[in-house]
């Protein structure tokens, strides 16, 4: 590579990852080349960790970071040397490969596998390159037995160990998908122009997913954020309420104070603020597509019970009940959750669909003591009625009780009022805000939760 | 300070810690480009270690600044030596006024802090500020003048730069975000837990008396345990305390009554504890 070319891939990487809404200024581009300078091209780790120092800022972007580096200072280019590969060699070198746990040697044969089974459309110069097609063809996940075998006839795996090696071998193979995912990307961005594969291909880190289109995986990476965020929260929270009670001066106090300086007020006293902790009541639609969004909420919440009195959590989809009990539990198996609210609340009638008219209704009629003036209420959801009633005097009846109501929608703005979404209707009656990932939720947990 | 990255990681090697590539790389790249470092990363994985053993490897001193709730800058920068100050002003009754003012003021009378300390003299520093998220936003606003120029500015005495630059290296467990413009400064290190093969050679190194076999059961439990969805997963310092007791108990290999008996030391949850032995196949705890 030229110096002209290092800078420009540099300058590449650096427009990709502000795409991605990661702020770079101009003083950490310049960092960057001085840490090339420092560093040299040798070694491509190295390279890889340098750049990362100087170009971030946070621990949740290096998920980001690693990708694109992997797109403009890649390992290789072109197609790998080596002979034309038969399905069950493959297999069997990859199997020695993942017994032995050899990294370098699996990124190899990841390359030779999407050279040879991963191009699609007219061969010799494929228009595009698939993992998937990749892996269908390969199924590393049928090698665990054979993996663990070899692993065992080899011996020195006895006793107690022995239990963890088929998460092992499990994480080995997910390593080897990703090398193939990896490898793929490399070899369509050859093609396609590789700013244009960093600004599509690449998944935005967690905290900006979707929650409405977050997958499987996306949503269990949420789930281990809830402690960490939570801390984070309740950090803020702890300091908005000290901030909040040095408050105004008490004057009778202050005076009374004075006299013994002959009526100088040498020390003000500030009036002391009564250390009420409020009470928060969450209204949690658990139907569908809308689910992602409401378990990561009410575990969250949870996590922060100890800043609030008292923590009360309904679910509905179109009957209501209470499932505070069940999220106390909770929190040691996560995961289950939404199962389990869906298995032993009673949350569905006649039908399976969302119904927000009949559920606030019920709530209003059933749990309207659980609002007081103390109280403030989330209602989580979408705000799709199905075209029935959005019963808008039972949230005219709790807006009323209740301190303060906020409503957190997981849809766009944009998307509110189309079709059956009776979210105008109820912006006009409480706080509305579009709450669509994490960074929003925190935001908003943070500046909403009452103090 | 050092030629190559390859040196960085040699020397650090032979202060007693094991650096990973990137934190070899980083720290190479702080000292080459004379910027801050900001480390962090989960509790117990050595980002204070870090600071020390590279102030033992540059032959520096090793200032710190431990930051908490409500540090200000009396604490962290510098104060007016009141008590003396007025000692004085007794002392020298027949002065005028004009002498006496610009004697108190000067550096007979200031009591230098950790950040000060740092920036003045010419021998080597580390300059340490551990978990700056637990400070306050405004000593931030402090550390920037000092992170970005290595300059103080006091109002009697005129700015105080640096005759020669310390090596300053920030901590934070991230219970707060630190901000933009901090950040800005510093070089980022996310120190992560270690990969097998490192934490193998950590547990070596601190428990010399353990078997080769029996350490490396122990990193691919602590592993496998760090896969689990739980409260709170062991971190390395941890790791060493478990292949401790293993050691002060005796034992030669893993089985399921040492793992179950010992499994406090690593996990601090009860909930922990038992969805960590249901994983592992322990009988009830």
């Amino acid at each position: 590579m030229t110096a002209a070319g290092v800078t420009e891939r540099l300058t590449g990487l650096v427009g990709a990852l502000r795409a991605h809404g990661l702020r770079i200024g101009t003083g950490e581009t310049v960092d960057a080349a001085l840490a090339m300078e420092a560093l040299g091209l040798a070694d491509r780790e190295l390279l890889r960790e340098g750049l990362a120092a100087t170009l971030l800022h946070g621990t949740g972007q290096r998920p980001l970071f690693d990708p694109v580096f992997d797109l403009y200072f890649p390992r290789g280019v072109g197609a790998p040397q080596g002979r034309p590969t038969d399905r069950e060699d493959l297999r069997d070198r990859l199997a020695a490969a993942l017994a032995a746990n050899d990294r370098a040697l699996m990124g190899q044969l990841a390359a030779e596998a999407v050279d040879g089974f991963g191009g699609y459309g007219n061969s010799p110069t494929s228009d595009g390159w698939s993992s998937h097609q990749t892996l269908e063809w390969l199924r590393p996940q049928t090698l665990l037995a054979r993996v663990r075998t070899s692993i065992r006839a080899e011996g020195g795996q006895s006793g107690f160990t022995d239990r963890l090696l088929d998460d092992e071998i499990r994480q080995r193979i997910e390593g080897f998908r990703r090398q193939v995912a990896l490898e793929a990307r490399r070899r369509v961005a050859e093609r396609r122009g590789r700013d244009e594969i960093a600004r599509r291909a690449i998944a935005p880190t967690a905290d900006r997913v979707d929650f409405l289109f977050a997958g499987r995986a996306q949503l269990a990476e949420l789930r281990r954020a809830v402690q960490p965020l939570a801390r984070k929260l309740a950090t803020r929270l702890a300091a908005r309420r000290r901030r909040a009670s040095r408050g105004t001066i008490d004057l009778r106090r202050t005076l009374r104070g004075s006299l013994s300086t002959g009526g100088v007020p040498m020390r003000p006293v500030l009036r002391r603020r009564r250390p009420v902790r409020p009470e928060l009541v969450l209204l949690c639609d658990v139907s569908g597509s809308v689910s992602g969004f409401s378990d990561f909420t009410m575990l969250l919440v949870q996590a922060l019970h100890d800043q609030f009195s008292k923590v009360r959590v309904f679910a509905f989809v179109n009957r209501l009940d209470e499932v505070t009990p069940l999220l106390v539990h909770g929190t040691a198996d996560p995961e289950g959750l939404g199962t389990r609210i869906r298995d032993e609340a009673t949350l569905t009638g006649w039908h399976g669909s969302s119904d927000y008219g009949v559920a606030l209704g019920e709530f209003a009629e059933r749990y309207g003591d659980a609002v007081g003036p103390r109280t403030t209420v989330f209602v989580l959801g979408d705000a799709r009625t199905n075209m029935s009633d959005p019963n808008l005097p039972a949230v005219r009846q709790i807006a009323r009780r209740a301190r303060r109501v906020y409503w957190l929608n997981p849809e766009q703005r944009t998307q509110w009022g189309t079709g059956d979404s009776a979210a105008p209707d109820y912006a006009e009656l409480v706080e509305m805000h579009e709450c669509r990932n994490v960074q929003q939720l925190s935001a908003l947990v943070g500046r909403l939760l009452p103090i | 300070m050092f030629r190559s990255v390859d040196e960085v990681a040699a020397r650090l090697a032979e202060t007693g810690y094991l650096a990973s590539p990137a934190v070899a790389t980083t720290v190479f790249l702080a000292d080459r480009l004379g910027k801050p470092l900001l480390v962090e990363g989960p509790a117990g994985v050595g980002k204070t270690e870090l600071a020390k053993a590279v102030a033992e490897v540059a032959g520096a001193e090793l200032v710190r600044l431990q930051c908490y709730e409500g540090v200000d800058e009396s604490r962290a920068l510098y104060e007016w030596n009141h008590a003396k100050q007025l000692l004085r002003i007794s002392a020298g009754r027949d002065e005028s006024w004009d002498e006496t003012r610009t004697d108190i003021f000067s550096e007979e009378f200031l009591l230098p802090r950790p950040l000060l300390t740092a920036i003045r003299g010419d021998d080597p520093k580390v300059l340490l500020i551990d978990e700056t998220d637990k400070a306050d936003v405004e000593v931030e606003g402090l550390l920037l003048e000092i992170l970005s120029d290595f300059q103080v500015t006091v109002p009697e005495l005129g700015t105080i730069t640096a005759t020669r630059r310390p090596f300053v290296v920030l901590t934070s467990n991230a219970s707060r975000e630190l901000s933009e413009a901090l950040r800005r400064r510093c070089l980022f290190l996310h120190i992560g837990f270690p990969d097998e093969e490192l934490e193998r050679r950590i547990v070596r190194l601190k428990v010399p008396g353990l078997g080769a076999a029996l350490a490396e059961s122990v990193v691919r439990v602590v592993g496998a345990l760090r896969e689990m969805e739980l409260r709170k997963v062991p971190s390395v310092a941890e790791t060493i305390d478990w292949a401790r007791t293993l050691l002060a108990l005796g034992a030669d290999t893993l089985d399921e009554t040492v793992v179950r008996d010992t499994l406090g030391v690593l996990l601090k949850h009860q909930d922990d504890i038992l969805r960590a032995a249901a994983k592992l196949d322990l009988d009830a705890v």
